[in-house]
């Protein structure tokens, strides 16, 4: 991973607004990308990630606040003129055309002459692995992975600073998502271009991301590198967002404290990092939530009834009833829990593992 | 599995071929399909083929003669094609009355029909009513109201002395007012199957083309031409053949100052009583209309522009 320290911005929003009629899809961002970085925006659908992502492409104007690139204000510059490009979800690649003429589109536009430009579409052919003998071939004709690496092919034909990525590999299933997002980490070295990603997978983001920008109902509400994300989630909702977690209201309770509706003893609660207020959230992921056995204890127990198991693969998910909540507990296979139904158990976790979190 | 029906298919065809045909046909009346298309195909056969046959017919009998089935001649056609006469000017007003109209409509109806699609949003289906809206009303009539329009002392000429202008030019009458005629007329035949045209553009592939730094231009040219090409094509099959075979226009505006094919094929029907000859004349045009429809249908896929793929 790159350090992004000496870096310096290449794209920055001040203040950034955009509102419909009265609704404001994204809320005064303020957000510094700095060059040669995978910046991935994540949120759920509707956080505003899409259309503040227009906005850097030049699809959509601002209502308030600045978006700079080298420096220069570009908000009213329009899509065709700014050195970025964007990999649209539904790909949008030209029906009409085959393989090497959608990548060759912008070299056209451009009037570079046709042997300059077939010579450049092969070259970037075998820079997103796709064989030069579908050069002809009619792109509604292939597979949903070649058509990813045409429409990849296609953007870096226009020779952009910024490459933008609007959930390119939804649609894709999982294996060879897993690949794409390899690949498309590679072409990222490779290229040194800065890549800004949208998806609403925190797991893609981790994956391929130097850093990760949280959105949530139009605002950032964190940004940090994957490990930033992960260790210390900025509120409960990142928490949640980062996987399934456990989230456990404590509230304070003479000397000591006490989960609100969770039955359990509560000695070591909460971190000592937590807001001095009455009540307060901790998350515990399921990899730190543990069975006890009789006599074994731990910083905090919960007692519940376990009523359903997964299967993860390696690993056993365990879904606890515990009051009126349902705790994870995941265990490796090796270590599963023999007769797991309906059994009573204790739950114990360490604070060292627990991350207060913002409600 | 789809081999191994080919197989049985192409095994089983020699089979029904040698079938007695009262047993292929009791075959074919099995299927439900068959029986449904009965009604339609007697429909076509007695109200669209029977007359085009009667026509075709009529086209060999002798000039100036009723003898239809009963006697062969040529001199229809030998009449038609000889260096004197002059029905080939007829033909060319026509043609040339349909590539201009067509030319026209394509270079008005294109600015409307890409509002309708990309812009006026819910107020698209307003407008498509108020263009739907003349078709309610007869063509002849509509003409005629176009004659009071630019007549002599008329609506616009009267307005304009009324404001001391001195009055409209002569207009009516001419080649001019026939082709603005027909302009109006098709408007809605070209500027509807343009408008399905660019609905099949879809949006995200015109803001992709601009990202990849095309111009206005050239988003026109490379992407929205392109893909909305069997709406264009449609668009101007149709206003071609209609107007093609128009004749109120050239009768009701033109002052048959100018006279159309489909004016010559009714006056030989009418006035002159030379069916034969009208009919020699009906099938050229058939033929030719029927000639281009065919070359630009073999271009056009039908199931796309149905949304079926």
């Amino acid at each position: 991973m790159t350090d992004i320290k000496d870096k310096k911005p290449i794209l920055q929003l001040v203040g950034v607004r955009k509102t419909f009629n009265d609704f404001a899809a994204v809320e005064k961002i303020d957000l510094d990308i700095f060059e040669g970085e995978f910046f991935t925006i994540v949120g759920p659908s509707g956080s505003g990630k899409t259309t503040m992502l227009r906005m850097l492409a030049g699809m959509e104007a601002p209502s308030e606040g600045n978006i700079t690139l080298h420096g220069e204000r570009i908000n009213d510059v329009p899509a065709n003129k700014r050195p970025t490009c964007l990999v649209f979800q539904s790909l949008a690649l030209f029906p009409h055309m085959s393989v090497g003429q959608n990548i060759e589109f912008p070299l056209k536009i451009k009037g570079v002459d046709a042997a300059t430009r077939k010579a450049r579409a092969l070259e970037l052919m075998a820079i997103v692995r796709l064989p030069a003998s579908y050069y002809g071939k009619n792109v509604m004709k292939c597979s949903g992975g070649e058509r990813q690496r045409v429409a990849l092919a296609r953007a870096l034909a226009y020779d952009p600073e910024v490459l933008f990525f609007d959930e390119p590999l939804s649609a894709i299933d999982y294996k060879l998502k897993k690949i794409l997002e390899k690949e498309l980490k590679d072409l990222h070295r490779e290229t040194g271009k800065t890549f800004i990603y949208i998806t609403h997978s925190l797991e893609e983001a981790m994956v391929m991301s130097d850093r990760i920008g949280v959105m949530r109902a139009g605002r950032l509400i964190q940004v940090g590198t994957p490990e930033e994300i992960y260790a210390a989630p900025v509120d409960r909702f990142v928490s949640e967002f980062v996987g399934e977690v456990n989230v456990i209201e404590l509230k304070r309770e003479g000397e000591g404290w006490r989960g609100v509706n969770l039955p359990g003893a509560f000695r070591a609660a909460p971190p000592k990092d937590a807001p001095q207020a009455d009540s307060t959230f901790v998350v515990v992921r399921p990899e730190f939530m543990r069975f006890l056995n009789d006599g074994e204890e731990a910083d905090n127990t919960l007692e519940g009834v376990v009523y359903n198991e997964y299967s993860l693969g390696s690993r056993i998910q365990y879904q606890v009833r515990v009051g009126d909540k349902v705790m994870l507990v995941e265990l490796s296979r090796s270590n599963a829990l023999p007769a797991a139904a309906n059994r009573n158990v204790r739950l114990g976790w360490d604070v060292r593992d627990a991350i207060s979190v913002k409600a | 599995m789809s081999n191994a029906m080919t197989e049985t298919t192409l095994a089983g065809a020699p089979e029904a071929a040698r079938a007695p045909l009262s047993a292929r046909f009791a075959a074919l009346w099995a299927a439900a399909g068959v029986r449904c298309a009965v009604p339609v195909v007697v429909l076509l056969a007695a109200g669209f083929l029977a007359p085009l046959i009667a026509i075709f017919a009529y086209s060999f009998a002798p000039p100036r003669s009723f003898d239809v089935f009963r006697a062969f001649s040529l001199a229809n056609y030998a009449e038609l094609f000889s260096p004197d006469n002059t029905v080939w000017l007829s033909f060319a007003w026509s043609i040339g009355f349909a590539l201009v109209t067509c030319a026209l409509l394509a270079v008005i109806s294109y600015p409307i029909a890409y509002g309708m699609v990309f812009l006026f949003g819910r107020w698209s289906s307003l407008v498509s009513v108020l263009f739907v809206f003349p078709l309610f009303v007869s063509e002849n009539v509509r003409l005629y109201g176009w004659v009071l329009f630019f007549i002599k002392n008329g609506v616009l000429d009267g307005s304009l002395k009324w404001l001391g202008l001195g009055g409209a030019p002569e207009v009516l009458y001419t080649p001019g007012a026939i082709l603005a005629g027909m302009v109006y007329t098709y408007l809605p035949f070209m500027l509807f199957p343009l408008t399905l045209g660019l609905s099949m553009v879809p949006r995200d592939l015109i803001d992709a083309a601009r990202d990849l730094g095309a111009n206005r231009f050239q988003i026109w040219r490379e992407v929205e031409v392109p893909l909305a090409m069997p709406g264009i094509l449609i668009g101007m099959l149709l206003t071609f053949v209609l107007a093609i075979g128009a004749v109120s226009e050239a009768k009701i505006l033109g002052g048959q100052s100018v006279i159309v094919i489909s004016h010559d094929i009714e006056i030989a029907f009418t006035y002159a009583q030379n069916w034969p000859l009208g009919s020699a004349l009906a099938v050229l045009v058939t033929a030719f209309i029927g000639a281009l429809t065919l070359a630009v249908f073999a271009r056009l896929d039908l199931d796309r522009l149905l949304g079926r793929r």
